[in-house]
């Protein structure tokens, strides 16, 4: 019993970095129906971010900021990083093509996630680095019988957080209530006078920012970050998208954290080098019965 | 209407003379260049094929296949698998790879077929994956794993035909893509391509006109399966080794940038979004590092400046116009 706690709380760990990462895929892809394959070379990019802010600039960040202070400051900053560096993609890359359909721009934010991928190889080298050891202390808690370390709490409270404060923002603001227009209906929107290009901005920059947070964590976490590692966890956080619902964002967060969950229980109880193998065909299981995903609704096809 | 009928037999007098042109131009290549580039040209011819084989999936039903690389890897590893452990002639397994990732993409793709657009793409992907990782963890000892599996004969007809060199790869890789252009071209003219580009511009419509949209998007993933299950086994036995990590995520996306660059549903585009993947990084390989990194941007550039691909189909437009004329000329 102790054991399974613990394996859950491991894989709600996990999720919750899928689940941060789902969020800007499904935000964007509400609003654009576009799958933006840079996000998860962006959520890397956060991680190097964190790690330059961390290793090199601790002498001034840690010091100015405090031990706890230096951790978040490093977080918001590969926030706001990654959030222009979405933004500026969205410009350069999908701007010019949305009017000729949807599949140029698959192309494109391929040929984007290449470029930012290959972008890191060249800024800090190929080699795979490390996080500073002690950003927070290792302490381990004990609650009851079973153990959790220190860190875990922080990474759960601050994901929970964010998605908490993401939900607030779409569901119960008027600013959200004009995300989730345009995702209904873009042009009936816009005739309502909701300013396309702000949302636009607004979930081009927000997706990736968290995907930023995600990618600080994960160093944080792991430690050992590698250019290449973007493609992986972006390809997860995908699959956590579909699975609980594209464009829908409590079904992004219930995704990622099934997903984390299942990846945990599948490589404690079935096998490890078949993990990736089970989250898959539970993936294909779930779309095979629900086409829509766990909490999408099932649209009606126009004519 | 005479200076019209003209300019179109003109045209496609001109076209042919292209083909014929390209064609000699092939021939002649390996005597030309040495023996690095011949081998770059026979990866293009591999990159060509399979980018046919998913031009068949996603150009003309438009389905979102980004797993087709596992499919090529079903035919690579048969025939690894066949040869290197029982000895079978690679000219035997052809076929069969071709026969075998077909069979695979059958029973794989029926029960997804009815997901639409994005719910697809990540269930191919999904597929491709599970593929690339069980091929990894060396199910019952026979994929070795991330070794994966060495000593592939080359393919050979008795003792006198033996594709044993560079310059003989390079042919036996574009007779085969030659001969699937002209049976590509042929299909897209014929029902069966109507029927898949009917069902790619609206499906309720084509179902509607009593086209049976499951069986020839089935009809479509198989068919492409079993091109890519040839490329695989041409390209197991020109490596003379597969292993799993040739079959990775990564080449999916480059196979359908091979299609989108070049352009929906066109054969000419095809291969020239194969040579544009496959050329560009060797012609940019002085930048070192930087390469993929240029490569990335031009992806992105070619996307901005030319959505359309470079070479995209021109629909039946010609023919429609000759057959409007013969109707014309029988009446006046």
């Amino acid at each position: 019993m102790k054991i399974i706690l613990e394996q859950l709380l491991n894989g709600l760990t996990i999720g919750s970095f899928y689940a941060l990462i789902a969020l800007g895929y499904s935000m964007v892809y509400g609003v654009m129906k576009l799958i933006n394959f840079a996000h998860g070379d962006l959520f890397a990019l956060g991680s190097y971010l964190g790690y330059t802010l961390l290793v090199f600039g601790s002498t001034y960040v840690t010091v100015t900021f405090g031990i706890w202070g230096g951790m978040i400051a490093a977080m918001l900053i590969a926030a706001i990083g990654i959030g222009i560096a979405g933004t500026l993609i969205e410009r350069i890359a999908y701007r010019p093509i949305y009017s000729v359909g949807r599949l140029p721009a698959v192309v494109s934010a391929l040929g984007a996630s290449i470029v930012i991928q290959n972008g890191i190889m060249v800024a800090w080298g190929p080699r795979p680095q490390a996080y500073p050891s002690q950003v927070v202390p290792s302490i381990m808690l004990n609650i009851g019988e079973f153990k959790i370390t220190l860190l875990q709490v922080i990474i759960l409270l601050i994901s929970f957080m964010l998605m908490g404060l993401l939900y607030y923002i779409v569901q119960k603001t008027t600013f959200g209530a004009a995300i989730r227009a345009c995702a209904l209906d873009r042009d009936t929107a816009a005739l309502m006078g909701i300013n396309i290009e702000t949302i636009i901005f607004f979930i081009f920059a927000l997706g990736p920012a968290l995907g930023g947070m995600s990618g600080v964590m994960v160093g944080m976490y792991y430690r050992k970050i590698s250019f290449i590692m973007g493609w992986n966890y972006g390809l997860k956080a995908f699959t956590a998208t579909i699975l609980g619902g594209i464009g829908n964002i409590p079904g992004a967060m219930l995704g990622g954290l099934l997903l984390g969950v299942l990846e945990m229980l599948g490589s404690a109880y079935i096998s490890t080098a078949y993990k990736d193998v089970f989250v898959f065909l539970v993936l294909i299981l779930v779309l095979i019965f629900r086409p829509r995903g766990l909490l999408g609704e099932k649209v009606a096809e126009k004519v | 209407m005479k200076l019209n009928k003209n300019i179109t037999e003109k045209n496609s007098i001109f076209k042919n003379w292209m083909v014929i042109l390209a064609a000699i131009l092939f021939i002649i290549l390996p005597f030309i260049i040495n023996a690095y580039w011949v081998d770059v040209l026979f990866f293009f011819g591999i990159y060509a094929l399979l980018g046919l084989s998913l031009n068949i999936v996603l150009g003309e039903v438009g389905l979102f296949d980004l797993g087709h690389i596992g499919f090529m890897a079903i035919g690579a590893y048969t025939t690894a698998i066949l040869n290197a452990t029982f000895g079978i002639p690679i000219i035997i397994l052809l076929p069969v790879s071709a026969i075998a990732a077909g069979a695979f993409a059958w029973l794989v793709c029926s029960p997804i077929i009815h997901l639409r657009g994005d719910y697809l793409c990540i269930v191919t992907i999904g597929m491709g994956e599970i593929v690339r990782l069980t091929l990894n963890n060396n199910p019952f000892g026979i994929t070795g794993g991330p070794n994966g599996v060495f000593g592939i004969d080359f393919p050979s007809l008795g003792s006198i035909f033996v594709v044993d060199n560079s310059t003989k790869f390079y042919y036996f890789i574009w007779l085969i893509v030659g001969l699937t252009i002209i049976g590509l071209v042929n299909l897209q003219r014929s029902r069966i391509g109507r029927a898949w580009n009917c069902i790619r511009e609206d499906e309720i419509a084509a179902e509607a006109t009593g086209i049976d949209v499951r069986y020839y998007k089935l009809l479509a993933f198989v068919l492409g399966a079993g091109l890519a299950g040839v490329a695989g086994n041409v390209y197991a036995t020109k490596l003379m080794m597969v292993s799993p990590e040739s079959f990775n995520f990564m080449e999916s996306c480059m196979l359908f940038c091979i299609v989108l660059i070049g352009g929906m549903g066109s054969i000419p585009g095809v291969l020239i979004g194969a040579a544009a993947i496959s050329l560009f990084p060797e012609f940019f390989r002085t930048f070192a590092q930087y390469r993929m990194l240029i490569f990335g941007a031009a992806m992105v550039a070619m996307m901005v400046f030319k959505p359309g691909g470079i070479w995209p189909r021109k629909r039946g437009a010609v023919k429609f116009k000759s057959l409007l004329m013969k109707a014309g000329d029988e009446n006046g």
